[in-house]
């Protein structure tokens, strides 16, 4: 599979993975969101469980975490990294068989946990659950990433290793040394596991896992988008490339300490609690720094994002990052996470970062490339990239809006006493209270998947009127300075 | 009150927290190569690299191609 470009001298660069690792992100987020409009049903309407177990809202649930964050949000990580790497580097891939190894090994790590988990079969830790034979399979695959990715940048051509290449790099690296010491476990069968750790010591070792999961997974992976797609879709240089290196090296400084805000108010040690709190506030600044360097990459050519849809979407998932970066620290403060933790304002927080910042900053990356890989400068409609945009902003709004007033509501419920001590409201109160709330965010979910959808239609229109040509690697001469 | 199991309350943190520490370290040294090999001498002129080169970008390939055989 020697890529050559069309005049059949010229190298080209190795755009199979990535083709295929785009597409595979719009099937898998078409799937996910459906499934978490499932579960969100169940939880307005339990009797949507219908009594079946592997169709019950517990089963569920990690199906829908899993193939939203690993299936969507992982094949966009996977689809943009190679895809940026040879761009910025100037250079095809390291060992494309491998990067067709890592397509086709993720793939099957996706379909294993799509049966595995409704069977029941998880290792219980959030974010985590898949099983110990699954993990080495994970392990694999993302060492042969790994491989890939730092081969590419090491054939690299040009000098200078763009910053979206350092973002991508803490992302493959964080999460492999996450993914295994949170993954160590002993196995007594095929399908069971027991964790290396236990009692408070597990919840601290999943929490240092969990957090940095959202971190360098969930953050790093898609600033290494941002920082790419934004500059090409805008045709501006990013607003200050310095500030772009200072947020790079001051949010992989400070991630790491920030997990035990997951416990505040558990066995942990207060000490620790604590230390996980002031990381946490410290990460604002980082994150709006960044955030505030890719929306000013517009400054002065504003009028861009009324005429871009791709453009709506990037940018405004730099608003919903920094809205989100700016709730999770004031919710890591101790007296704020008394009120809301295990209250559904935190699924609202998830969501903010999750549909808004993830899901929008995705599918506009998205939009950018696939036409790029099929031979053409555009997606088949612009209009669908609109009227996708309205339809998934007007979702995440009603679905957040719907879990703040719900999660503050039950954590006032819960917390109420009367004169004599006694509570207020028994939970099951909180529950019927939140019932219009869930149904509202029901709508919401539904917004957004309908959006997937508009974009999945477009996609397939697009890859049907397009051909996945060879695209030549440019003559060298424009790379050095 | 007296606990037998007091001594190893959070004994992963003797693991975490050296790990992490380990891990800034780490994160120091690859950025003191990064400083050193002159990764960061003319910043403001590798963010527009990124648009000088054609790349793949707004041109269907056989354009981007010299010439069709």
């Amino acid at each position: 599979m020697a890529a050559r470009s069309a005049s059949g001298n010229e190298p080209a660069y190795s755009d199979d993975p990535v083709r295929w690792f785009a597409l595979a992100a719009v099937l898998w987020g078409v799937v996910g969101m459906l499934v978490g409009v499932v579960i969100a049903s169940q939880l307005a309407w339990p009797e949507l469980n219908f009594g079946i177990p592997w169709l019950s809202y517990g089963r569920l649930r990690p199906l829908h975490t899993n193939a939203v964050i690993f299936a969507f949000g992982g094949c966009a990580l996977f689809a943009t990294s190679y895809h940026v790497v040879q761009r910025t580097c100037q250079t095809r891939l390291f060992a494309p068989w491998l990067a067709n190894f890592t397509f086709w090994g993720w793939q099957l790590v996706i379909v294993l946990a799509a049966v595995t988990l409704p069977l029941g079969f998880t290792q219980g830790k959030e974010y985590a659950e898949l099983e110990w034979p699954i993990d080495l399979l994970i392990a694999v695959v993302w060492v042969a990433y790994a491989v890939v990715f730092f081969g590419t940048v090491g054939i690299r051509k040009v000098r200078h290793i763009y910053v979206a290449n350092w973002f991508f790099g803490a992302f493959i690296l964080a999460v492999a040394m996450l993914h295994i010491v949170n993954s160590a476990v002993m196995p007594v069968s095929l399908t069971k596991s027991y964790s290396a750790y236990a009692g408070v010591q597990d919840a601290m070792v999943q929490w240092w896992y969990g957090h940095n999961a959202v971190g360098f997974f969930l953050t790093a992976g898609f600033l290494g988008m941002m920082y790419y797609y934004i500059p090409k879709q805008a045709e501006r240089p990013v607003y200050s490339y310095r500030l772009s290196i200072v947020h790079f090296w001051a949010l992989i400084f400070t991630y790491m300490w920030a997990g035990p805000h997951h416990l505040h108010y558990t066995a942990l040690p207060d000490w620790a609690q604590s230390v996980g709190m002031v990381f946490s506030l410290v990460l604002l600044a980082p994150s709006w720094g960044g955030m505030i360097n890719g929306v000013m990459t517009l400054s002065g050519a504003w009028h861009k994002l009324r005429d871009d849809p791709i453009l709506k979407f990037l940018i405004v998932s730099l608003s919903f990052y920094g809205m989100s970066t700016f709730e999770g620290p004031m919710m890591s403060i101790k007296t704020v996470n008394a009120l809301s933790h295990y209250t559904d304002w935190t699924v609202g927080h998830v969501h903010s970062g999750a549909l808004g910042w993830v899901g929008l900053v995705s599918m506009g990356c998205l939009y950018h490339l696939i036409p790029r890989m099929y031979g053409r400068t555009e997606m088949f409609s612009k209009r669908a990239i609109e009227l996708h945009f309205w339809i998934a902003t007007i979702g995440i709004v009603l679905y957040i809006a719907a879990m703040w007033i719900a999660g503050v509501m039950q954590g006032l419920m819960w917390r109420a006493v009367n004169a004599d001590g006694t509570l207020v409201y028994s939970f099951v109160e909180s529950v019927k209270a939140s019932y219009p709330f869930y149904v509202v965010r029901l709508l919401g979910g539904l917004l957004y998947l309908t959006g997937m959808l508009v974009m999945a239609w477009n996609v397939v229109m697009t890859v049907r009127s397009g051909q996945p040509r060879p695209v030549a690697i440019p003559p060298l001469r424009a790379a050095h300075a | 009150m007296p606990c037998a199991c007091r001594g190893d309350a959070l004994d992963i943190l003797y693991l975490l927290i050296p790990f992490s520490a380990l891990l800034v370290l780490a994160i120091l040294a690859v950025f003191a190569w990064a400083v050193r090999g002159g990764q960061f001498d003319d910043l403001e002129r590798e963010g527009e690299r990124i648009l000088e080169v054609p790349f793949d970008v707004g041109q269907p390939t056989p354009d981007a191609a010299p010439e069709q055989s």
